[in-house]
């Protein structure tokens, strides 16, 4: 006994999942055809001059090598001052809080900073780190304001770590006599770091694409500094603050694709290292 | 004994502390926001900050009304909620209910890459393609438009609706599929009449994730939508509340200085609505459960 659908549910089920395709179909075919634009009006523009010089009035050439330094720079000052930071509030959140008010608090702290756009950040940085610290458009300010846009992920990242370490293992470390810290030093930390791992890995990615927050706190500057020290007093642009400022102030897009398709590398790196690790992750355990 | 003990109060307060930077993170930002934001908007008056139509900030006798901003930000975010809904909604259904696994894994990197381009690179593309594109379709004199900013802002919101509401549509209980499915209802009709509305909370959550993003961005839609403080209107140059932020911070000073900083207050009130409806949103979509 065969039910034949009527016309109009027939049609109803052919036009949705014609829909459901074409709105997949223009999802995929938007990313790939990014990524083709992108790397074919960039690639061919990246020279070695460009990655190993700076930019020099004189000569109009245009080199991103201080432009590549700061944002090396900036994500290890970032990823310093945001490392343990991170990871503290995420062990005092699994291990050791007690009251849930503040457990409370702490998360809807988190979640907000999760949720400020950068240019708030950009804003809230260059009142509290360059004027009020006194630090001045530099680095270091950058990296402090960085630090705070990326610590909602190192705290996530490295809780939904903690939580897998087995309470088994707690117990056995308390049963052998150690004491809280013992055992987190030496159970709980080692048990969680690729946690932190991908956790960082997913900061850096934001840190490389980062650029409304550090116009104001790091700024545009692109002129070789000597020294990683010397580097943290002074302004810097990063890559994708280069980008902007190569593209919007000098009308230079052959520089802005080159350093488009050298962001969309490091992305493309990040993005499948992150995931790599999360299989290495699942298969653990 | 004693070190050990001394080791154990030291490191629980220092744990403590760590998680309390959070919070003071928090009010830190929210308490610069507010003393920065609020003597220019005292100073200008409430009504014609909030409401003058007309900003000249450089002007020798400056007006600052921020209507044309806000306005702007309300209409941009809304045109790519209404074009990026429908795309991210549906791409999500398709990766929850149609494909296959081997589809699906191959299919939400790509959804993750999309979420991890960086902002300047939307921009830089919109600049070069979108806003030529749009100059020659529709005859325009500039391509630097509101229109624009709402196309690569639908872009850019479309890996957040999808990777949430692709969550709450796989949260879906199979029972509520399995009996839909029993009273003889197709796929698509279970799908759009039994899926989709059980997975309503988590859905509007991606959107209103959406709708914070695209107001909160700067730089892409600086690139792209002109910069011009006019009044919203689809083919006109305008300035979205951060892009009004951006645009003069580098050279303002005095009272336009302050007024900027409120400008950035206001949108801050905005984020935070939109953060607290997000919160109960969430809350509510795994209470449920």
């Amino acid at each position: 006994m065969t039910h034949k659908l009527s016309t109009k549910r027939r049609m109803y089920g052919l036009a949705l999942e014609s829909a459901i395709y074409l709105c997949a179909g223009i999802t995929a075919a938007l990313l790939i055809i990014l990524i083709l634009y992108i790397f074919y009006r960039g690639l061919g523009t990246i020279t070695w001059e460009l990655l190993t010089t700076q930019r020099s009035a004189l000569r109009g050439t245009i080199g991103i090598l201080p432009n590549i330094l700061f944002t090396l720079y900036i994500i290890f000052t970032s990823m310093i001052i945001v490392l343990p930071i991170g990871i503290g509030a995420a062990v005092y959140l699994t291990e050791y809080t007690t009251s849930k008010k503040l457990t409370h608090a702490i998360e809807f702290a988190i979640e907000t900073l999760a949720g400020i756009p950068s240019i708030i950040y950009g804003l809230a940085g260059y009142l509290i780190f360059c004027l009020k610290m006194g630090i001045g458009t530099s680095i270091l300010a950058g990296a402090l304001t960085l630090a705070l846009i990326i610590l909602p992920t190192i705290v996530r990242t490295t809780q939904e770590a903690l939580k897998t370490v087995p309470d088994s293992y707690r117990e056995a470390s308390v049963a052998l006599g150690s004491t809280k810290w013992h055992t987190i030093k030496t159970v709980i930390f080692p048990s969680s770091l690729d946690g932190v791992v991908s956790g960082s890995i997913l900061a850096v990615g934001r840190i490389v694409g980062e650029s409304a927050a550090l116009l104001f706190t790091a700024g545009t500057a692109y002129s070789l500094v000597s020294n990683y020290f010397d580097a943290l007093g002074t302004s810097g642009g990063t890559l994708s603050v280069a980008l902007y400022v190569y593209v919007s102030e000098h009308g230079r897009f052959d520089v802005g694709f080159a350093i488009a398709s050298i962001l969309m590398i490091i992305v493309l790196i990040i993005n499948v290292s992150a995931r790599m690790i999360k299989k290495y992750l699942v298969y653990d355990r | 004994m004693k070190m050990k003990e001394a080791v154990e109060k030291i490191m629980s307060g220092f744990f403590f502390l760590c998680g309390a930077t959070t919070i003071i993170a928090v009010s830190a930002i929210s308490i610069y926001m507010v003393i920065s934001g609020i003597p220019a908007i005292i100073e200008i008056g409430v009504k014609e900050f909030l409401l003058g139509e007309v900003w000249k900030s450089t002007a020798a006798e400056p007006k600052f009304g921020i209507l044309p901003f806000i306005l702007t930000s309300v209409f941009g975010t809304f045109g790519a909620i209404l074009l990026g809904v429908p795309i991210g909604l549906m791409t999500a259904v398709f990766l929850s209910k149609l494909a296959n696994e081997k589809i699906a894994a191959s299919f939400r990197p790509t959804v993750e890459l999309l979420a991890g381009i960086p902002s300047v690179v939307y921009g830089l593309v919109g600049m070069i393609v979108l806003v030529p594109v749009i100059m020659n379709t529709f005859g325009l004199k500039n391509g630097t438009c509101l229109l624009a900013a709402i196309l690569v802002l639908a872009i850019m919101i479309l890996p957040s609706i999808i990777s949430v509401s692709e969550t709450a549509l796989n949260a879906v209980p199979k029972e509520y599929e399995e009996a839909s499915y029993a009273l003889g209802a197709t796929k698509m009709e279970t799908i759009f009449k039994v899926s989709i509305p059980s997975a309503k909370s988590g859905i509007v959550a991606g959107i209103v994730l959406g709708i914070g993003r695209a107001i909160g961005e700067a730089m892409a839609v600086m690139m792209v939508a002109g910069n011009v403080a006019n009044m919203p209107e689809l083919f006109k140059s305008v300035t979205f509340l951060t892009t009004a932020i951006t645009k003069e911070m580098a050279y303002a000073s005095g009272l336009q200085r302050e007024a900027l900083f409120s400008i950035a207050l206001v949108l801050f009130i905005f984020i935070m609505v939109i953060n607290g409806i997000l919160n109960v949103l969430l809350k509510k979509g795994s209470g449920s459960k």
